[in-house]
């Protein structure tokens, strides 16, 4: 389960990107997270796993307070938690079974991790995610040489690979073409019912996130507004999450503040 | 609604006249100043003119009578810059990620850029002459000189290239909860490899002509040869070692640019 409260991210003196924001996932839902550019749903997505700190507010993931954790403790926490990334951010050098096997570097001593000495437990786990999504047969191939969904398949199995108890993405299908979109989209939901993982997705496409997801989460600049089953997100409420632009919104601030 | 302009020049260097003008004006007084004071001998110079002819005289035909003793200093500059090399790159690894600023903290990062601030200020020569004073006359100053002069270029050149990485493989291994060897190991030395393989044949080939200019004042290698002949106005021998150098650095260029190419 993980239980957000009061979270307050701000960069810098300027207005705060996410504003006394709370949110609970329980269970294995898959959960999208839509909103225009800017609204803060990837700085939320990040404070999750600490790549961006946050200012104020607490963040449990099954009991375990994120937001205090430092060092190896924080480390300890991150393997739990799987992300995967917009642009990939795979190792374009490396070969596939080197990128899908640094998924276990928060588990393997440095060494190991080195010579590829990778556990006999962990090649196979990766053997049985790759063939699961479909790379096996490029274990050995160079990631760079893999097209955008089987770079991003390999993405998926990497941050599996972690065994996490929660998985982010941040816009996971917003480099592919629609069709490759919908296929890692789908992967995602199924690999969730398999795996008993509760999946947080950011996403621009609202009818992806209707078909695929559970659970909508709409924000605009910085805060909840919707949140509920997708059958729920009518006209009018999208509307009011894609509606108006930062600055608009920014000005309205300035008047409640005044 | 005044007529379109039909003309246009580029705006000057510097806009304001005054200024623009005060310059010009003191570059070329300090020019004609300078060639005014400089204390140039004209007759100092054409007694020189007849120096160098006697020495060019002196130097036809090159000699390669003595070539076990050029084969000799050049084994020494060739293990002088592979030494140099090695240990000049290996140091400049750790030193080059202290000096990237998107991996070091801000302390570290300062301490290494002062590092390769200071391994850049001097001319090889002048560290050669330090290292000769400290350690003796010989090759192993001529491999301490060239370890500083590797840092300097090769530290400097790799954190640059450390700079421009990709961040977000750093950030997947960072989410993962990669240790930070570990993160270095997968995300960052693979993306800086190319440039590291390529900058260290660069650096062997810049030491092996390094390793001549240094010899000069006393850090052993094919320079202390040619110091030598120098010294015994073996003119004719000295030309021959000139030749023999610039063949082989000639060679070792091609070969260098050869294997980058392949590489990059």
């Amino acid at each position: 389960m993980l239980k957000i409260t009061d979270l307050v991210k701000r960069y810098g003196g300027g207005d705060p990107v996410l504003k006394n924001l709370d949110l609970m996932i329980e269970g294995e839902s898959v959960v999208s997270i839509i909103g225009s550019s800017g609204a803060g749903k990837s700085t939320l997505l990040r404070c999750i796993n600490r790549l961006v700190e946050p200012t104020s507010g607490s963040i449990e993931l099954n009991g375990t307070e994120l937001t205090k954790l430092r060092g190896k403790s924080l480390r300890a926490a991150r393997r739990k938690i799987g992300m995967v990334f917009q642009g990939f951010n795979l190792v374009d050098r490396l070969t596939v079974m080197e990128n899908v096997q640094s998924g276990r570097l928060g588990y393997i001593s440095t060494f190991a991790a080195i010579t590829r000495r990778y556990p006999k437990e962990d090649v196979r786990r990766a053997f049985e995610l790759m063939e699961r999504v479909g790379i096996a047969q490029y274990a050995d191939t160079r990631a760079d040489q893999l097209s955008g969904g089987e770079r991003q398949r390999v993405g998926v199995v990497r941050a599996l690979m972690q065994d996490p108890e929660i998985l982010l993405a941040d816009e996971p299908t917003a480099s592919l073409d629609p069709k490759t979109s919908e296929q890692i989209m789908g992967l995602l939901r199924d690999l969730a019912g398999e795996l008993k993982l509760p999946v947080l997705i950011n996403i621009h496409n609202v009818t992806e996130a209707k078909e695929y997801t559970d659970r909508i989460v709409g924000m605009r600049y910085g805060r909840i507004i919707f949140d509920d089953k997708p059958a729920a997100l009518d006209r009018e409420a999208m509307d009011r999450i894609y509606s108006g632009s930062p600055h608009a919104d920014r000005s309205e601030d300035m008047r409640e503040a005044s | 609604m005044s007529e379109t302009r039909d003309t246009w020049q580029k705006p000057p260097f510097i806009a304001n006249p005054v200024i623009r003008w005060a310059v010009y004006l003191g570059a070329a007084v300090y020019f004609l100043w300078v060639g005014a004071t400089m204390p140039i001998d004209w007759a100092r110079v054409a007694d020189g003119l007849g120096r160098a002819g006697r020495i060019f005289g002196g130097a036809f035909p090159p000699s390669f009578e003595r070539s076990g003793l050029l084969i000799d200093g050049f084994l020494e500059s060739l293990k002088i810059a592979i030494l140099a090399t090695t240990g000049g790159v290996l140091l400049s690894i750790p030193i080059a990620f202290m000096a990237a600023r998107n991996v070091a903290p801000l302390p570290v990062y300062y301490i290494g850029r002062f590092v390769i601030i200071v391994a850049r200020s001097f001319h090889p020569v002048i560290v050669a002459i330090i290292f000769v004073k400290a350690v003796g006359f010989g090759p192993f100053a001529g491999v301490l000189t060239l370890i500083v002069y590797s840092i300097g270029f090769v530290a400097k050149m790799l954190a640059e290239r450390i700079e421009e990485i990709d961040f977000g493989q750093v950030e997947a291994m960072r989410a993962a909860g990669a240790p930070f060897l570990s993160t270095m190991f997968y995300a960052i030395f693979p993306q800086i490899m190319p440039r590291q393989i390529g900058l260290t044949i660069y650096q062997l080939d810049s030491n092996l002509r390094a390793s001549a200019v240094v010899g000069i004042v006393g850090a052993g290698g094919i320079g202390a040869t040619l110091a030598n002949a120098f010294g015994r106005y073996d003119y004719d021998f000295a030309l021959a070692i000139t030749i023999v150098i610039v063949g082989v650095i000639l060679i070792s260029e091609g070969v260098s640019g050869m294997i980058r190419k392949r590489i990059g």
